[in-house]
């Protein structure tokens, strides 16, 4: 027992959230395990989006959002009061579904993340360049683009547009890498561009990603959580809940029945 | 039918173009004889203080201290209109609540619906005892107190539109900003700031516009004095001072002036004047309104 709760990065214990009056989350419980990709397949409007902004607590920029429960990442209760949301942010970093890194330099998008976490006169220009290539070495953008740092990070393409994204989470050494859909706005070679990326990141670091793609889910994920309207129905290895799903539901819903 | 209308609509459009040349036009004609006949001194207009049009002996036509008024008041006003203004305009768009942002709108609009004639009574009363209250200076209708209410009048222009360029900030460079842990105040100076930059300039300019453009108002409060309220002594600039401002100026003289006369030609060229500046104001902040949607 002790050897498994080691292993664990999240720990999710009878949480809720309400939008306004409407309950997107009820009582989830899960149990994440460090290093590995997890997924997180479910039908449109399910919650899952909700599940996976709640784990760095960005969801609250809507101000109408309540929640019940516990959520626990390496060891520490997040929804605590006195949680610091930046800190909290540094540690658990979020790729969103479209690529949006800001308005800035491609050397500056990456490090942004360094720039708002350290006093001005911490950082050196020589550390600076040193977190650039290595972040774009990591996301494998650095022979691309190293002789363009200096331009505008929204004129990429996609794909490495959403490659930078995840750059720009990794000088701030996250432990957790949250995706919403990394790869709804990409092709097919970009998608699988990101996909491989992610294979390379796991063990270093833990991933949560949502998808509608059974099959990126079958490809990129270790263990898989099915959800339907706001509940966790099964959560397995990933080869068990295509192969051999136990909820009915699960089933229906990997058979393309709904969603 | 369909003609008809099209045609309606096309002379709706080109008239605002007709009408505002016409009034350069006119404004133009009042003043021509004045402007070709070879005794105007451009230079000795725009450069010498002495304003004595009505002078029987020896009339002088210097706008500086004019220019002086005008732009001594307009700085200070945006020196507090600018802070105010995007203050709002960024606690409004971003930090506070929908019911309480709505409310705040429409109190910023009421601000603006106020007549120019009732600000200028507030400054003749209110603020003229205030300011000698306060400073205990021997007369309150000063530089200092039309600029107050100048940044008052500019305020809602500066805030609505500072809040519509904002608002233009796609919610995804805040939630990226947000994703990588900014504190709100990051977000401010980080995010929002450099991306609305062009925006808020041109609510500033606009606000200029407004102020440099005022009449009644500043004509109320700022003592009706010519004077040029700065020397070579510290401070420089004394706000305490009375001034006059060419808006004013036109505004008190050209009821008195017979029509054609020297007096009157000279008001129309303070016009032209004015409006030159406040076109170049406008068209400022129109090049920079385009710059943004070029991006
Ligand atoms: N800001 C919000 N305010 C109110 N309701 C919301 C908000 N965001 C999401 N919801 C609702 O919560 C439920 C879950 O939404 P969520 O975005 O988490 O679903 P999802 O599983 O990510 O869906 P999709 O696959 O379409 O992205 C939906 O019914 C949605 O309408
Ligand atoms: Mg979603």
């Amino acid at each position: 027992m002790s050897e498994k709760a080691e292993s664990l990065c999240v720990t999710i214990r009878d949480f809720s959230l309400w939008y306004g009056d409407f309950q997107a989350l009820q009582n989830v419980s899960l149990d994440i395990r460090d290093g590995i990709i997890t997924s997180l397949i479910g039908p449109s409007g399910c919650g899952k989006t909700t599940l996976l902004r709640s784990l760095n607590r960005v969801n609250e920029r809507y101000g109408n959002v309540t929640t019940s429960g516990d959520i626990h990442i390496l060891g520490k209760n997040i929804l605590d009061a006195d949680v610091s949301l930046p800190e909290l942010r540094k540690s658990v970093g979020i790729v969103f579904q479209r690529p949006n890194p800001l308005p800035i330099s491609i050397y500056e998008n990456i490090v942004f993340g360094l720039r708002i976490h350290s006093e001005r006169r911490a950082l050196g220009k020589s550390q600076l360049d040193e977190a650039v290539e290595t972040a774009l070495r990591e996301v494998r953008l650095w022979d691309d683009l190293k002789d363009k740092l200096k331009e505008r990070a929204t004129s990429l393409q996609l794909e490495q547009q959403q490659k930078l994204c995840i750059a720009r989470l990794l000088p701030l050494k996250p432990k957790v890498i949250l995706m919403d859909e990394p790869c709804s706005a990409l092709d097919v070679d970009g998608t699988r561009a990101v996909e491989e990326l992610m294979a390379g990141m796991a063990g270093e670091y833990t991933i949560l990603i949502v998808t509608h793609n059974m099959a990126q889910a079958r490809r990129v994920s270790q263990e898989c959580i099915f959800m339907l309207l706001g509940e966790i129905v099964e959560h397995d290895r990933t080869e068990q809940i295509f192969i051999s799903p136990k909820n009915q539901k699960t089933i229906e819903y990997i058979e393309g029945r709904y969603g | 039918m369909e003609k008809v209308i099209e045609f309606i609509i096309r002379v709706c459009g080109i008239s605002a173009v007709i009408f505002v040349f016409a009034i350069f036009g006119f404004v133009f004609w009042e003043g021509r004889e004045l402007l070709i006949s070879g005794e105007f001194n451009f230079w000795k207009f725009l450069f010498t203080k002495e304003w004595y049009p009505a002078s029987e002996s020896n009339p002088r036509f210097g706008v500086l201290a004019l220019i002086a008024g005008t732009a001594s008041v307009t700085v200070l006003a945006m020196a507090i209109a600018v802070p105010f203004g995007l203050g709002a305009a960024i606690y409004i768009s971003e930090f506070c609540g929908s019911r309480l942002r709505e409310a705040l709108k429409v109190i910023i609009e009421l601000l603006a619906a106020i007549p120019s004639v009732v600000w200028g009574f507030i400054g003749l009363t209110i603020m003229n005892e205030l300011i000698m209250k306060l400073f205990g200076a021997p007369i309150g209708l000063t530089v200092l107190n039309g600029a107050i209410i100048l940044a008052l009048m500019s305020v809602p222009i500066i805030v609505s539109i500072s809040e519509d360029a904002l608002k233009a900030v796609p919610d995804s460079y805040r939630e990226a900003a947000i994703g990588l842990g900014v504190t709100r105040w990051q977000m401010v100076y980080k995010v929002l700031l450099p991306s609305a930059k062009n925006g808020l300039l041109a609510a500033v300019l606009l606000g200029i516009g407004r102020a440099v453009g005022e009449t009644m108002a500043v004509l109320m409060a700022t003592g009706h004095a010519v004077h040029i309220p700065f020397d070579g002594t510290p401070p420089f600039f004394h706000p305490l001072d009375s001034v006059r401002t060419l808006t004013a100026t036109i505004a008190a003289e050209l009821g008195e002036t017979a029509r054609g006369s020297e007096h009157y030609q000279v008001l129309f060229v303070v016009g032209i004047l004015l409006f030159s500046i406040t076109f170049a104001v406008n068209l400022t902040a129109d090049l920079v309104v385009k710059g943004i949607r070029d991006k």
